[in-house]
């Protein structure tokens, strides 16, 4: 008599799959998925080839927006989920910063192709080393079936209720042709869901573009016809028929990339110059010069200052060198300069911290002290000052009144003096010397000793140390 | 006369089946059936005719849901 058959699990249940998905809502046992959606079918390949490889502790699988946008739910691996159709930005960043990561950037055909075409040409273009999983189903399906990039030419859709136009909408855009003519990506392929001849040559793909990330090869595309039962209004039986009938014609499964003899991709660090060198590279001083610190009012010990007025009146560069003052006397410093279209002409403005602390933000939003050049920029930022801060005026041009009664309003006639001393653009220095002179938060020697860092051109130290000198002097003298 | 033993055998989880038929559409040997019997979810799951399954595998690639489809081989006995 013989023995009763004895039956081995064949194909089951991945263990990448987490025993339970811990989702908020719904059965903990199976996905969000709608019956019959390509979603699930590609990610058991996925899964498979995840324990094949032995790679689940170190995948980390980057979630799109979409119908995916719950992959985290289900893949037991590292899981980031990225805002709509930043995915390979989101993977560039843990690959990079993890060199050791299998990175898979997950994306639908609105995320990759519509919002998100500039971070996936990107990244393709810079060689990063990830795979990128492709689900085109030639519509958006979570939001309710709108018009995708890769929407057929005559499909309706909720935004092409009459069909996809392509004279109004385009022609579907072949996302891997557009990938495959880069130089870096070294993987690029099509395959489909559509029959069990087809799933086994895309788990084949799948397969593929996995390994030569475990082989740390390079970037990897691998697209996947896919359907979407819901969106395209059929039964799951009838879509993969139509994803053989109709998608496949415009969309060609083929390899149109395939570097498999491609080296190990060696990661790249930027060359930077021995720290010695650096300050060459970057033609500062190699060392900021020190100077004894000045004993300032306790008002003025950490100031945030915001400087502003005309584009040419030198208020970056007064900024910087109220930085640069600061740091000579071992404090603390931030310069942010504010670059808008007011480069040319109009009001341009900086923020500097001077701080025996450490500084958290660089941006001052709620200013001890504002240096105004001219009228508009005093209206501008003084109803952001502090009470009791310090409204530095530019009385050559700042003719109005301030409306704040509760702020310390000095006012010096820089541009005048600087004329006076030869040069309406010292003005700038003007003030610098008077913020010195007027709070004590900086000592005159350092403020002289600073130009030889701020002022390029030696010819014009002189006139500055003069400007700088008449502004400390009458600044003092408003303290009095 | 013994029969020889079914090749492969396959176990639905009646509960994580959404009834979308593509398993028995892709069933080369059609022993996949669909139930008159609601599940959990709502759906009318898809059961194994209980003979004639090859172990082929078809059906696990062809189901979206990582868990409604087990698939066994028959152990080549020694
Ligand atoms: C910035 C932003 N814009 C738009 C949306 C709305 N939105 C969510 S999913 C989606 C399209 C998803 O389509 P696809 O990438 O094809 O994925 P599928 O749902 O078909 O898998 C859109 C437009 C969003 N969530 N965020
Ligand atoms: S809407 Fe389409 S893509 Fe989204 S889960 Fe349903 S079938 Fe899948
Ligand atoms: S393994 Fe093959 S023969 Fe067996 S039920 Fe699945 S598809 Fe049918
Ligand atoms: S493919 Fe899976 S979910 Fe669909 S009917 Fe078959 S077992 Fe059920």
């Amino acid at each position: 008599m013989s023995s009763a058959p004895v039956y081995k699990p064949f194909l089951q249940r991945a263990d990448s799959f987490y025993d339970t998905f811990q989702r908020k809502s719904g059965n903990k046992e199976v996905t969000h998925y709608c019956p019959g959606c390509g979603h699930g079918e590609l990610h058991k390949m996925m899964a498979e080839a995840i324990d094949d490889l032995d790679i689940r502790d170190r995948t980390v699988l980057i979630s799109p927006v979409g119908c995916s946008v719950f992959a985290y739910y289900y893949f037991d691996v590292g899981n980031v989920q990225a805002a709509h159709g930043r995915a390979p930005a989101v993977g560039t960043g843990v690959q990079r910063s993890r060199p050791h990561s299998i990175v898979i950037s997950y994306q639908g055909d609105g995320d990759l192709a519509a919002i998100g075409l500039n971070e996936i040409l990107q990244a393709a273009n810079r060689g990063e080393k990830m795979v990128v999983f492709f689900v085109n189903n030639a519509i958006y399906g979570m939001t309710g079936g709108q018009m995708a990039p890769t929407t057929l030419p005559g499909m309706r859709t909720t935004t092409t209720p009459l069909g996809r136009d392509p004279r109004l909408a385009g022609n579907p855009m072949r996302m891997c042709e557009l990938v495959a003519q880069l130089e870096a990506p070294i993987f690029v392929a099509r395959g489909s869901l559509a029959s069990p001849k087809e799933m086994k040559r895309t788990r084949k793909l799948v397969r593929k573009a996995m390994e030569m990330q475990v082989e740390g090869k390079g970037f990897c595309f691998v697209e996947v016809l896919s359907a979407c039962p819901t969106g395209w209004g059929m039964t799951p039986v009838d879509a993969q028929q139509w994803i053989e009938d109709k998608l496949t014609p415009h969309f060609p499964l083929e390899i149109f990339v395939d570097k498999t003899d491609q080296e190990r991709l060696e990661y790249v660090t930027p060359e930077s110059p021995p720290r010695e060198k650096l300050h060459e590279v970057l033609g500062i001083e190699a060392d900021t010069k020190t100077m004894p610190a000045a004993n300032p009012d306790p008002a003025h010990a950490n100031p945030r200052i915001k400087v502003a007025g005309f584009g040419g009146q030198g208020v970056l560069l007064l900024g910087l060198g109220l930085a640069q003052c600061g740091m000579m006397e071992g404090r603390k410093v931030a310069w942010l300069p504010s670059y808008g279209p007011e480069m040319r002409g109009g009001t341009a403005h900086c923020h500097v911290n001077i701080s025996e602390d450490e500084i958290g933000s660089p941006l001052v939003s709620r200013p001890t002290v504002l240096v105004a050049m001219n009228q508009p920029s005093m209206e501008k930022f003084e109803g952001e000052l502090v009470p009791g801060a310090l409204l530095l005026l530019n009385d050559s041009m700042v003719p109005g009144q301030p409306s704040r009664d509760d702020v310390d309003v000095v006012r010096v006639r820089a541009t005048e003096m600087a004329e006076d001393l030869g040069n309406v653009r010292a003005a700038n220095m003007v003030m610098l010397g008077a913020f010195a002179g007027y709070t004590g938060a900086l000592n005159l020697e350092t403020c002289l000793a600073s130009l030889d860092t701020l002022i390029k051109r030696t010819a014009l130290i002189d006139l500055n140390r003069k400007a700088i000198t008449a502004g400390f002097e009458a600044g003092r003298k408003a303290r009095g | 006369m013994a029969t020889r033993p079914d090749r492969g055998r396959v176990e639905i989880g009646t509960d994580e089946c959404k009834g979308c038929l593509l398993c028995t559409a892709v069933c080369p040997v059609h022993v996949l059936v669909r139930t008159k019997t609601l599940n959990k979810q709502g759906y009318f799951p898809v059961e194994y005719t209980g003979s004639g399954c090859t172990g082929c595998g078809f059906c696990f690639y062809a189901c979206p849901e990582p868990g409604a489809i087990t698939v066994f081989r028959l152990e080549k006995s020694a």
